[in-house]
C-alpha cells in the first residue's frame, strides 16, 4: 500500500477532504479571532497591528502558502468527488430519496461554490489591496502609521467596502451558506477520519453546531457592524 | 380489526434487459387485500398479466420473512418502501390508502445493472465479500466452546453489524451511489472479533479497493443509508470503517 494508493482509493479521497477541511475550520478560528479586534473601538488601531502583524511576519506568511494549497485541494477535490459520484448513477430516480438526509447534506458542492464565488470577491476587495496594492491612498484611504513607517490601512479598507448594502448582504449571505456548510461538514470530517466512539461523536456533534453558528454569526456581524457604524 | 380491499394505480418500470432504455408502465390492481405483502400484491398483477398473454414484471424475491436479502424494489422514493427498518416482503399494503399510485422502480446504481424490469446484478457486493470479507480457518478439530474469550459488548455490536443482509437498499438510497454501509457492516462484524485480527489490515484495504473496482461512488455521510437500511445497520460503522482503512493504510508494508 502506497501512499498515493491510501489517497487515492474512494475512502482516501474524503480523507484528503477531511484532513483539508478540518485545517480550514483552523483558519476559521484565526481569522474571525483576529477580525474581532475592529470591536475594540480604537479606530482600528489594535486590528491594524494584528493585520501588520500577519502581513509581515514570517511565520502566518508561510501558513498562508499552507491555506492556499488546502483551499486549493479541498476546492478541486470536492469537485472531482462530486463529478464522480453523480456519474455513478447514470439513470436517475423518478421520484427521489429526501428524507433520510437534510438538504444540507446533500448540497455540499452548491454550499462550497457559492462559498468560491464569495471567496472570489473577498480577496478582490481585501487580500488583493493589501497585499499587492502598496502602502496606502488606493481609493484615496488614508494609511495607517506604526513606529514611523506607513503601512496599508485594511481598517479604512473595511469601512470603505462595507458602505456598499449589496456588499454587506451578500457578505451576510455568504455567511449562511458557510454555516450550511459547516453544520454538515464539521462532524463529518471527524467521522471520515474515524471518530465512531458515540460518546466522542456525540461531544464532536454539538460542538459542530455551535461552531457552525458562532462563527459564520461573528464574520456576519463584521459587514453588518461597519454599515450602521457600529464599531468606531 | 378492519379488512378493506384497496384499488390502485401502479407505476412499474420495465426494462427488457441491460441493452435496452426501460419506460414506466403503468397498471391497474383492484381488490387487494390490505393484509397482503407488497409482492403478494405483484404476484396477483402478475398472474392477471400470465393470463392476458402479457409479460410478467420481473421482480427478486426468495425467504419473503425479511431475512435473505434478495427482495429490492424503490418504493414511491424509498428503498424497501415507507415503513422503518423493514425489507419490501415484509411491506404489507396497509401501508397504502384507497386510490393511491404508486411508483415502483428498480435500484438505481451502475454498479448494479438491470438484468430485467426490477430485477438487478448484485454481484459487486459477492465480489466484495470474496475480496476480504471472510476469515481464513484451516480444517481440523472443533475447538473447545469459549476457549476465546469476547466482551460481551463487542460480540453484539459484532453482531449488529453483522445483521446485514446485503440487499443494497444502503446504495440505492445514497445519492453517490455509495456502498459504504454494506461494506462498513461486514468490515466492522470482523475488525471488532478476535477470528478476524489476523487479517484486519488486508481485509478492509482488499475490500475497498475492490469496492472502488466495482463503480460505486464515495461517502459523503449524508445518513440516507441508515434511514433506509431494513436491519438498521448504524452510520457508526462507517465511522469505523474509515478508521480502520487510516490504520491499514498508514501501517501495512
Amino acid at each position: 500500500m502506497s501512499f498515493k494508493h491510501m489517497f487515492t482509493s474512494s475512502v482516501g479521497k474524503k480523507l484528503v477532504m477531511a484532513f483539508t477541511g478540518i485545517f480550514l475550520i483552523l483558519f476559521l478560528v484565526v481569522h474571525a479571532g483576529l477580525n474581532a479586534c475592529i470591536w475594540a473601538n480604537d479606530n482600528g488601531l489594535m486590528f491594524n497591528k494584528a493585520a501588520h502583524f500577519m502581513g509581515s511576519f514570517v511565520v502566518p506568511r508561510v501558513l498562508e502558502i499552507g491555506l492556499f494549497l488546502g483551499i486549493f485541494l479541498h476546492i478541486i477535490q470536492g469537485y472531482m468527488l462530486t463529478l464522480e459520484n453523480r456519474s455513478k448513477r447514470s439513470v436517475g430516480y423518478a421520484v427521489n430519496y429526501s428524507k433520510g438526509s437534510k438538504w444540507y447534506s446533500r448540497s455540499m458542492a452548491i454550499l462550497g461554490t457559492l462559498l468560491l464565488m464569495f471567496l472570489i470577491m473577498h480577496i478582490y476587495h481585501f487580500w488583493t489591496p493589501s497585499r499587492l496594492g502598496g502602502v496606502g491612498n488606493i481609493q484615496g484611504l488614508k494609511t495607517f502609521e506604526l513606529n514611523g513607517t506607513e503601512y496599508h490601512n485594511l481598517y479604512a479598507e473595511m469601512q470603505a467596502v462595507f458602505q456598499n448594502p449589496l456588499v454587506v448582504l451578500l457578505y451576510v449571505l455568504a455567511c449562511g451558506s458557510l454555516a450550511y456548510h459547516l453544520a454538515h461538514g464539521f462532524q463529518s470530517a471527524f467521522k471520515t477520519i474515524g471518530i465512531h466512539n458515540k460518546r466522542y461523536h456525540a461531544l464532536i456533534s454539538s460542538i459542530g453546531y455551535g461552531f457552525a453558528i458562532l462563527i459564520p454569526l461573528a464574520f456576519a456581524m463584521m459587514p453588518i457592524s461597519f454599515y450602521f457604524n457600529l464599531v468606531k | 380489526m378492519a379488512h378493506n380491499n384497496l384499488n390502485l394505480k401502479l407505476k412499474v418500470w420495465r426494462q427488457k434487459n441491460a441493452n435496452t432504455t426501460g419506460a414506466f408502465v403503468k397498471y391497474d390492481v383492484n381488490d387487494i387485500s390490505d393484509e397482503m405483502s407488497f409482492l403478494e400484491m405483484l404476484d396477483v398483477l402478475n398472474e392477471k398479466l400470465i393470463t392476458t398473454g402479457e409479460e410478467p414484471i420481473a421482480f427478486d424475491h426468495d425467504c419473503r420473512e425479511g431475512i435473505c436479502g434478495m427482495c429490492s424494489l424503490y418504493i414511491d422514493g424509498k428503498p424497501h418502501g415507507p415503513w422503518q427498518a423493514n425489507t419490501t416482503c415484509q411491506l404489507h399494503m396497509r401501508a397504502f390508502k384507497d386510490g393511491d399510485t404508486i411508483t415502483i422502480e428498480p435500484w438505481r446504481s451502475n454498479a448494479f445493472p438491470i438484468v430485467k424490469d426490477l430485477t438487478v446484478d448484485r454481484g459487486a457486493f459477492d465480489r466484495i465479500i470474496q475480496a476480504g470479507g471472510y476469515v481464513s480457518v484451516n480444517t481440523g478439530n472443533a475447538v473447545d466452546g469459549n476457549s476465546l474469550p469476547i466482551n460481551k459488548d463487542d460480540a453484539d455490536a459484532a453482531f449488529a453489524a453483522a445483521m446485514c443482509i446485503g440487499c443494497g437498499a444502503c446504495v440505492a438510497a445514497c445519492k453517490n451511489s455509495s456502498a459504504m454501509l454494506f461494506l462498513s457492516a461486514k468490515v466492522s462484524h470482523l475488525a471488532q472479533l478476535p477470528q478476524g485480527e489476523p487479517e484486519r489490515k488486508s481485509r478492509v484495504l482488499n475490500m475497498v479497493a475492490q469496492m472502488d473496482k466495482e463503480g460505486f461512488g464515495s461517502c459523503t455521510n449524508t445518513g440516507a443509508c441508515e434511514a433506509a437500511c431494513p436491519k438498521e445497520i448504524s452510520i457508526a460503522n462507517i465511522a469505523r470503517l474509515n478508521k480502520e482503512y487510516l490504520r491499514a493504510g498508514l501501517t501495512q508494508e
